[in-house]
């Protein structure tokens, strides 16, 4: 705990939280907001409720390093990652991209900006047109965005990118279909840093592929990533994947970052009880460590994100909630003790934390 | 749900006030033969077409026709008069109405059942000889024209003319009696009417089947221990749902006229009416029957929607 | 006393246009009454094709099944359909991996369950109700009277799982056969399942077999594992010489190619490289010589290699032409944080082939999300 917490800059943070800025953001991200409109009427539909799916997200991201986006289905981490990518209009809020916000840039304006920023998909089968050659999909940023206009530098390009994310540049004529999961997700990342991007979201990029494979994707990111100096934004479900993989997390629920920081923070002292029963359900595969802890298993379901809890949106299933308090007051996102940002006015002591989650010790 | 249907009624009324517009644009605007010089017969003198052009309201402005034509249409629902024989179109319509339910109605729930037995028969005996016996014989009973199949039929099995002169044949509904005598008269009419539907249906529904049964569900039927036949139902149940959305949609387009089963059987239906009515250049019923046509097939539609909510539980509005 | 379950010898192969396929290969294991059986693989091990043969549901004019399930001295791969069909739902009852497709969409989760109780009880309507209910509220849906007249569409993907195996248990089976059913959940209401599973096991006294990709969960609920690879079983004993000393270079692979919590986070991920072959051509000798890092020409890739009990335990049986002695040592050595030789972990893996069988058995792909596509997107511009 000597060194001092490594805060995003644009975190929520209360009062007296104050920390000087260690690095430069590449990203920030101020009380994003993306209501879906639920709409009702006879003939003229009027909006009579909001699926709030991000409901006020605020963080940095510095440019090289991996943020991890963890929470489970229904948390908004899909759609803060295509409010990133501006493939989604944000109801309100700023994405401040090295500083100029492209929250409300139109179209036109963001074609430049779109060389920077590249997605990696969930599903390898169905992100890629069927009907086109891989050399035809990974060659499309070059087309779109005019960079390489010589049809036979092109193929070299692509065919150089088919190798540097392992695939044979010899398959440059085959279609999606004459390849497996994980060799869909190499054309997708091979396509995703085509044209050099400073960063690249990746949402779920391996929970479709079976587990001998996901290794490979990951480990392929890792290396890209090191090689190209990229910026990776990585939204998962799987936590054992995120903390491999990212040097900060974001922990989300329905729709709120609940808990920010360091990846050896957030898996050694949890401080949001949610993270603590995120952590202590993930089965270990050691018999021996899973054996000896209590599992912490949270009761019920997500609430709807239509029609959140009051002010701490967890209290509804909370193990250390107190009513009077958590279901009046929102916690905002400030320092804990040890460092993590956590939105909670009853955080998770260590003890706690050792009692529930097997793997905090290691 | 309540809110869905008044919506759709809202819309309906719109779009039919839309179709009587166009319609009275294509018959009014476009060139064709003058009315009242139809209806003024043989050798008019020109006073007499002239009395008759004024007593239709045909002298007037387009705008103002067009005005009266809609408020005739919205506010006493009248069609008009014929051009013809001055008969009120929406009269005819109603006594011909009867003929023609009758003729779709009872092909429906032939083609219908056919359909299904013959579909799920098909998918569940994927790929055996039966299975592509009745999908061949669909294949052919879809390509035959009605009024060859029924030329056909006719010639071999009607009681006047046939080889096997088993059934009542051309004519016969309009000399038969009550609603058992004219069920009897209809077999013909209903069997060459359904063929063709039936064959679609039976290979939709056999498509339908053949995608439900590979479904998780119907594996976990199978894993309840449930017997063969409960897992077709549980099959059917979804595989059928699509086809009610069509099976409204035709019935509410046969409704409009079935007219080419009704010109070979001379059954005096609206699609024999709609027929009449296009060779004579009767402007006025050709526009009432057209109207009637997108009447039913609006209605059909809603209809159909709202049943589809009660089939499938996930459909919410 | 003889197992409740005894799979010996089975074989599955499918007859199709492409060529015969090889999806369940000479596999044999047994299970106890109330023990778990984990079988661990991934897409087209096998896995989940043999777990439906124990239940006839793989019986198909293609399909040659040889070989013996013995279920309470029963053999279920000679038995007629319709003495499957009361073993089924029965005494074996079987819940699958996602709960979205796996009930009905049309009925009412009352009706299917009902449907259940009554295809093996001889009981009135309204006592299957009761019984019905009282599943319900023994997995835990609260208000499970009313529950009864929902459809499946109306539950979330936990409770609609805890709807399956309140079916699969309401006729008391003897063992559940659980196909990868948190797979398709979020870790929190994995975690639900999964102590919902242990614990109505441990009341009802049913054995189980837990067929899933990922260790974690067979580390949690299992006594014993059987680890599947194109189509045989390469691997097999108690969970925890499974874990403490596994055998199998194929298991090495999988234990250290996942991200896991318990090791130091900047720990090296060691992929298997390539991919699992075709279940038509399958290589010669042991099915994973091309994949595998410790291969020994000459041996691995002639002949049959046979389950051979280890060293240190008879129970714990490995499908490996390498010395017992000499697996444990360079498992000492994987875990100390060596890489298998000759293996560089960020290499790309060798080339494929392409010949795929995806039919067989699908990838257990969690939910796909519709993503609007980024190249339409830029197109549109």
């Amino acid at each position: 705990m000597t060194d001092p917490p490594d805060l995003g800059k644009g975190a929520n943070l209360s009062k007296g939280a104050t920390v000087p800025p260690k690095r430069e953001p590449i990203i920030e991200v101020k009380d994003l907001k993306k209501h879906f409109p639920i709409k009702k009427g006879i003939i003229l539909a009027r909006q009579v409720g909001a699926v709030r799916a991000v409901d006020g997200v605020s963080f940095d991201v510095a440019a090289g390093e991996t943020l991890g986006i963890v929470g489970e289905s229904g948390c908004g981490k899909s759609t803060t990652a295509r409010l990133i990518m501006r493939l989604l209009d944000p109801t309100s809020g700023q994405i401040l991209y090295q500083g100029q916000d492209i929250a409300t840039l139109s179209r036109k304006e963001l074609k430049p900006l779109r060389r920077d920023m590249q997605m990696i998909f969930q599903d390898p089968y169905s992100s890629l047109n069927p009907r086109k050659t891989v050399g035809s999909i990974i060659s499309e940023p070059f087309i779109i965005h005019g960079t390489e206009t010589d049809e036979d530098k092109r193929k070299k390009l692509v065919q150089e990118l088919m190798d540097q994310v392992g695939l044979n540049p010899e398959h440059y004529n085959r279609l999606p279909h004459e390849f497996s999961g994980g060799q869909r997700q190499r054309i997708g990342v091979a396509r995703a840093i085509a044209l050099k991007p400073k960063i690249v979201v990746a949402d779920e990029p391996v929970s479709a592929l079976d587990v001998s494979i996901q290794a490979q994707i990951l480990n392929l990111l890792r290396d890209l990533q090191r090689d190209l100096g990229l910026t990776i934004i990585f939204i998962a479900h799987d936590l054992s994947v995120v903390r491999h993989m990212c040097d900060r997390i974001a922990v989300m629920y329905l729709g709120k970052v609940v808990e920010l920081a360091s990846a050896d923070e957030l898996y050694a002292r949890p401080r949001h009880p949610y993270t603590g029963a995120l952590l202590s359900a993930v089965p270990v595969p050691d018999p021996v460590l899973a054996a000896a802890k209590k599992r912490q298993i949270l009761g019920g379901d997500v609430p709807s994100p239509a029609n959140p809890p009051s002010a701490c949106r967890f209290h509804t299933r909370c193990p250390k909630a107190v009513m009077g308090t958590c279901d009046v007051d929102e916690p905002q996102l400030e320092v804990k003790d040890g460092g993590s940002i956590a939105a909670c006015h009853f955080p998770l002591t260590d003890r706690e934390v050792g009692a529930q989650v097997p793997t905090a010790a290691a | 749900m309540g809110t869905y249907i008044i919506r759709r009624v809202l819309w309906t009324v719109l779009l039919l006030f839309l179709i009587s517009s166009i319609t009275f644009g294509i018959f009014n605007l476009l060139p064709s033969a003058d009315p009242a010089l139809l209806r003024a017969g043989k050798n008019p003198t020109p006073d007499a077409v002239e009395a008759i052009r004024e007593q239709l309201g045909l002298d007037k402005s387009k705008p103002e026709q067009f005005k009266n034509y809609m408020e005739r249409l919205v506010f006493h629902f009248d069609f008009g008069r014929s051009y013809v024989n001055n008969v009120e179109v929406k009269e005819t319509i109603f006594d011909r109405l009867p003929n023609t339910l009758y003729l779709i109605s009872g092909a429906a729930i032939i083609w219908f059942l056919a359909g299904i037995v013959i579909g799920t028969i098909s998918a569940i005996k994927r790929g055996s000889i039966l299975d592509r016996l009745m999908m061949g014989g669909a294949l052919v009973l879809i390509s035959a024209p009605v009024y060859w199949l029924g030329l056909v039929v006719t010639y071999l099995f009607s009681n006047d003319l046939g080889k096997f002169p088993l059934l009542p044949g051309v004519g016969a509904y309009g000399n038969a009696d009550g609603f058992f005598d004219k069920g009897h008269a209809l077999i013909m009419p209903w069997l060459v009417l359904a063929s063709a539907f039936a064959a679609i249906y039976a290979r939709l529904l056999r498509s339908n089947m053949l995608e439900v049964m590979g479904e998780d569900y119907i594996r976990t039927a199978r894993a309840k221990g449930l017997p063969g036949r409960s897992v077709i139902r549980h099959g059917l149940r979804s595989a059928i749902t699509p086809l009610i959305t069509v099976l409204g949609l035709d019935v509410g387009i046969l409704v409009g006229g079935a007219i080419l089963t009704e010109s070979v059987f001379s059954i005096q239906g609206i699609g024999r009416l709609s027929f009449d009515a296009i060779s004579r250049g009767d402007l006025q019923m050709i526009q009432g029957t057209t109207l009637f046509l997108a009447l039913a097939v609006c209605l059909a539609s809603l209809v159909v929607d709202i049943l589809y909510a009660f089939l499938d539980p996930r459909v919410r509005y | 006393m003889a197992p409740l379950l005894e799979v010996k010898d089975l074989t599955v192969r499918f007859r199709t246009e492409d060529g015969v396929v090889n999806a369940v290969d000479g596999v044999s294991y047994s299970v106890d009454a109330g023990k778990t059986l984990g079988i661990v693989g991934e897409s087209g091990s096998g896995k989940s094709v043999s777990s439906l043969t124990v239940m006839g549901l793989t019986r198909a004019k293609n399909a040659d099944i040889t070989g013996q399930v013995l279920f309470q001295g029963q053999d279920l791969v000679t038995a007629t359909e319709s003495q499957m069909r009361v073993v089924r739902g029965g005494p074996i009852a079987m819940i699958f991996q996602d709960p979205m497709s796996s009930l009905h969409p049309m009925y009412r989760v009352g009706t299917q369950l009902v449907e259940a109780v009554r295809m093996h009880q001889k009981v009135s309507k309204s006592a299957a109700r009761d019984r019905a209910a009282q599943m319900l509220s023994l997995v835990g849906i609260p208000d499970p009277k009313a529950r009864m007249n929902a459809y499946p569409h109306e539950f979330s993907g936990g409770m609609r799982q805890r709807v399956m195996i309140a079916m699969g248990l309401c006729n008391d089976p003897k063992m559940l056969i659980a196909d990868e059913p948190t797979t398709a959940l979020d870790v929190t209401v994995q975690a639900q399942i999964l102590e919902l599973i242990e614990r109505l096991q441990s009341e009802l006294d049913t054995a189980v077999i837990m067929i899933t990709h990922d260790l974690g969960v067979v580390a949690e609920v299992t006594d014993d594992i059987a680890v599947m690879y194109c189509g045989r079983i390469v691997e097999r004993g108690p969970k925890a010489d499974i874990f403490a000393r596994p055998e199998h270079p194929y298991t090495w692979g999988l234990l250290t190619s996942i991200p896991r919590l318990d090791t130091p986070r900047d720990q090296e991920l060691v992929p298997i490289a390539g991919r699992p072959p075709s279940l038509i051509n399958r290589p010669a000798g042991c099915h994973f010589h091309p994949r595998c890092p410790y291969a020994r020409p000459g041996q691995c890739d002639t002949g049959d290699v046979l389950l051979e009990p280890s060293a240190a335990s008879p129970a714990h049986v490995v499908r490996c032409v390498i010395p017992s002695a000499e697996r444990t040592a360079i498992w000492a050595a994987l875990k100390a944080g060596e890489t298998p030789q000759g293996v560089d972990p960020g290499a790309p893996p060798p080339l494929e082939k392409t010949l795929v069988l995806e039919h067989a058995e699908p990838e257990p792909e969690t939910v796909a999300t519709d993503a609007p596509s980024l190249e339409k997107k830029l197109t549109d511009d």
